[in-house]
């Protein structure tokens, strides 16, 4: 049985994502200016630094003087923390959020509420893009709390005017149940959690290809064009990628159009840049370099060029479905996550792609480096799927050999292969951790 | 004329065999025969059960990985000479053995083995062919539990 996707229906808050381009950099420019203003006015760091580069707000006078400005880096939040970049009092302030701190204090982010209402707008034009609307019943399994993902998806669920149902992450079964008797529309998680969910629906005899459930909103952590294809393949449903972080907004800051070629960026909301990551210099539409992003409207905590470290190209060509935004290429790789293995740079992506070029494997595995008598070597552990388990222990090497030749081919190192049971390896309810790297480096 | 064997995945570590087996114990089904292949990693559990619809979904219900393959139950005059008498078929025919193991009930001066060949039906049909008594699931049912 296949699903009915229905065309998506124009909201009027899209009109923003329409916006002529003349227009559109017109608006970016006004914002431009105030932003700078704001933050100069208000944020000590940020004067000094515009300070040491003997600038004023007034030097900024159109988008290409953006490259003059000063870069804001993470370690930046987490030296202010926790209130050190605000640039509104805390009388103003309705909202906080943070980053799981994995190396001490977490980042502490801040909203007002126009702040607030902005990104219930960036969501709701998130879920209008891939189609969704009143009437759609979007079940939230992103986590509520400190985490963006959770009240980002919410309130521009609400004020898309659609159905929310704010389950938050985790209780897998309890998940599927109410994904099945509500007859939900579309779900907003992480795609490794969105996998778990389609093993588990299969165990307890639910097939997600029999639900209404049509469209799942993924992010918050990287994914291949293999693991949506897979995704799509098993459960029937169209999986779109969106983008965020919490220092700009958290989600919402760019979602793909039902065209699914890359998440289109809301421009007017935050301006986006791409750079060369080694020497900073801004690098031109198709280029891939890292991603840098200014908020043109935040009031509470401004960030101008932050360095998201997330490694991407800006596509400028038209899209099918007319917007003028551009869209940011699908982020496999976090410059963050790269591991460097006997000298050859590795991302998990890569180990991702890789086995997913195998026919039947399910991406649910596991990075394991070490230094074994100074040498570095990497185990990738896989779980068995019943697609590609075999009764003869031929068969079984054979796939094995298989998949450590693919990850070769990918990714240029040999890699062991580990076969092991069906869910041994931890699921996460949020962000997968796929790497596990004993080496003391 | 095959019946059903399950393959079940297990990691080479201690305590893995007992899993799959407890949940038989627990749904009532008895092991009618099994074998255990085993690599340095990983084990192929194979075994055959009457109620193998029922042990599949026990199995997959409780996480396990499951594959149904068909294999060829046979009886082998228990005595010099038997095994060779039913290989000197299958190598006339061209057939491969994959693997073989052996029920445990014995039938007056006949055992009972199971074979996985490399064609199935080509087997059967060569042994028929030379008056081997080749036992589909209900035959073995009966026999096994006389």
């Amino acid at each position: 049985m296949s699903k009915v996707h229905p065309p998506p229906i124009m909201h009027p808050a899209s009109a923003m994502d329409f916006l002529p381009p003349a227009q559109l950099q017109q608006v970016q420019l006004t914002r431009l200016k105030a932003m700078v203003q704001r933050a100069y006015d208000h944020v000590a760091l940020f004067r000094q630094r515009m300070e040491e580069r003997h600038l004023q707000p007034p030097d900024v006078n159109s988008l290409a003087d953006l490259e003059k400005l000063p870069f804001t880096v993470k370690a930046d939040l987490r030296d202010a923390y926790p209130f050190g970049l605000f640039a509104s009092p805390l009388s103003e302030i309705v909202r906080f959020h943070a980053s799981s701190g994995t190396t001490g204090k977490p980042i502490v982010v801040a909203y007002t509420q126009e702040d607030v209402d902005d990104w219930s707008q960036a969501m709701l034009r998130s879920f209008a893009a891939c189609g969704l609307h009143r009437g759609d019943i979007i079940q939230n399994a992103y986590g509520y709390g400190l985490f963006t993902g959770g009240l980002g998806a919410h309130y521009g669920a609400e004020a898309l005017g659609a159905g929310v149902i704010p389950i938050s992450g985790g209780n897998t079964d309890r998940q599927i149940m109410i994904l099945k008797d509500f007859g939900v529309t579309a779900i907003c998680c992480t795609p490794s959690y969105f996998l778990h969910l389609i093993d588990r629906a299969g165990e307890m005899g639910v097939n997600f290809k029999e639900l209404p459930l049509r469209a799942g909103v993924f992010g918050a952590e990287p994914w291949t064009e293999s693991m949506r294809q897979r995704i799509e393949a098993e459960s029937g449903i169209k999986a779109y990628d969106i983008y965020g972080l919490s220092e700009i907004v958290g989600p919402g800051v760019a979602m793909e159009c039902v065209h699914q070629s890359g998440p289109h960026i809301f421009e007017d909301m935050f301006y986006p840049e791409i750079i060369d990551p080694d020497t900073g210099r801004v690098l031109p539409d198709g280029t891939e370099g890292e991603l840098v992003l200014t908020t043109l409207c935040k009031r509470a905590m401004p960030m101008i060029r932050y360095r998201t470290r997330d490694i991407t190209s800006l596509a400028a060509d038209r899209c099918p479905c007319g917007r003028t935004l551009r869209r940011i290429c699908r982020i496999g790789r976090r410059s963050d996550d790269m591991l460097i293995i006997r000298g050859v740079n590795m991302f998990p992506s890569q180990i991702e792609a890789a086995l997913l070029k195998v026919e039947g494997t399910l991406p649910h595995y596991h990075i394991l480096v070490d230094r074994v008598k100074g040498l570095d070597t990497v185990e990738v552990q896989v779980e068995v799927t019943p697609e590609v388990f075999s009764d003869t222990v031929g068969a079984m090497e054979q796939l094995q050999a298989r998949l450590s030749h693919s990850i070769e081919s990918v990714v240029g190192i040999r890699a062991a292969v580990r076969l092991v049971a069906p869910r041994t390896l931890q699921r996460s309810e949020g962000k997968a951790k796929r790497v596990t790297d004993k080496r003391n480096l | 004329m095959t019946v059903k064997q399950l393959s079940i995945f297990l990691e080479n570590k201690p305590g893995t065999l007992t899993g799959p087996c407890r949940l038989l114990a627990e749904a009532g089904i008895n092991i009618q025969t099994f074998a255990l292949a085993d690599t340095k990693e990983f084990g192929i559990l194979r075994l055959i059960v009457h109620e193998w619809e029922k042990a599949k979904q026990v199995l997959e219900q409780n996480g396990c990985v499951v594959r149904i393959t068909d294999v060829v139950a046979l009886e082998v005059p228990d005595h010099p000479g038997g095994l060779v008498h039913l290989l000197e078929i299958l190598e006339q025919a061209g057939v491969n053995v994959e693997y073989t193991y052996a029920f445990t009930d014995k039938l007056g001066d006949r055992v009972l083995l199971a074979f996985r060949f490399g064609d199935n039906e080509a087997a059967v049909k060569a042994l028929q062919a030379a008056k081997v008594n080749v036992l589909g699931t209900t035959e073995l049912a009966r026999r096994l539990n006389t």
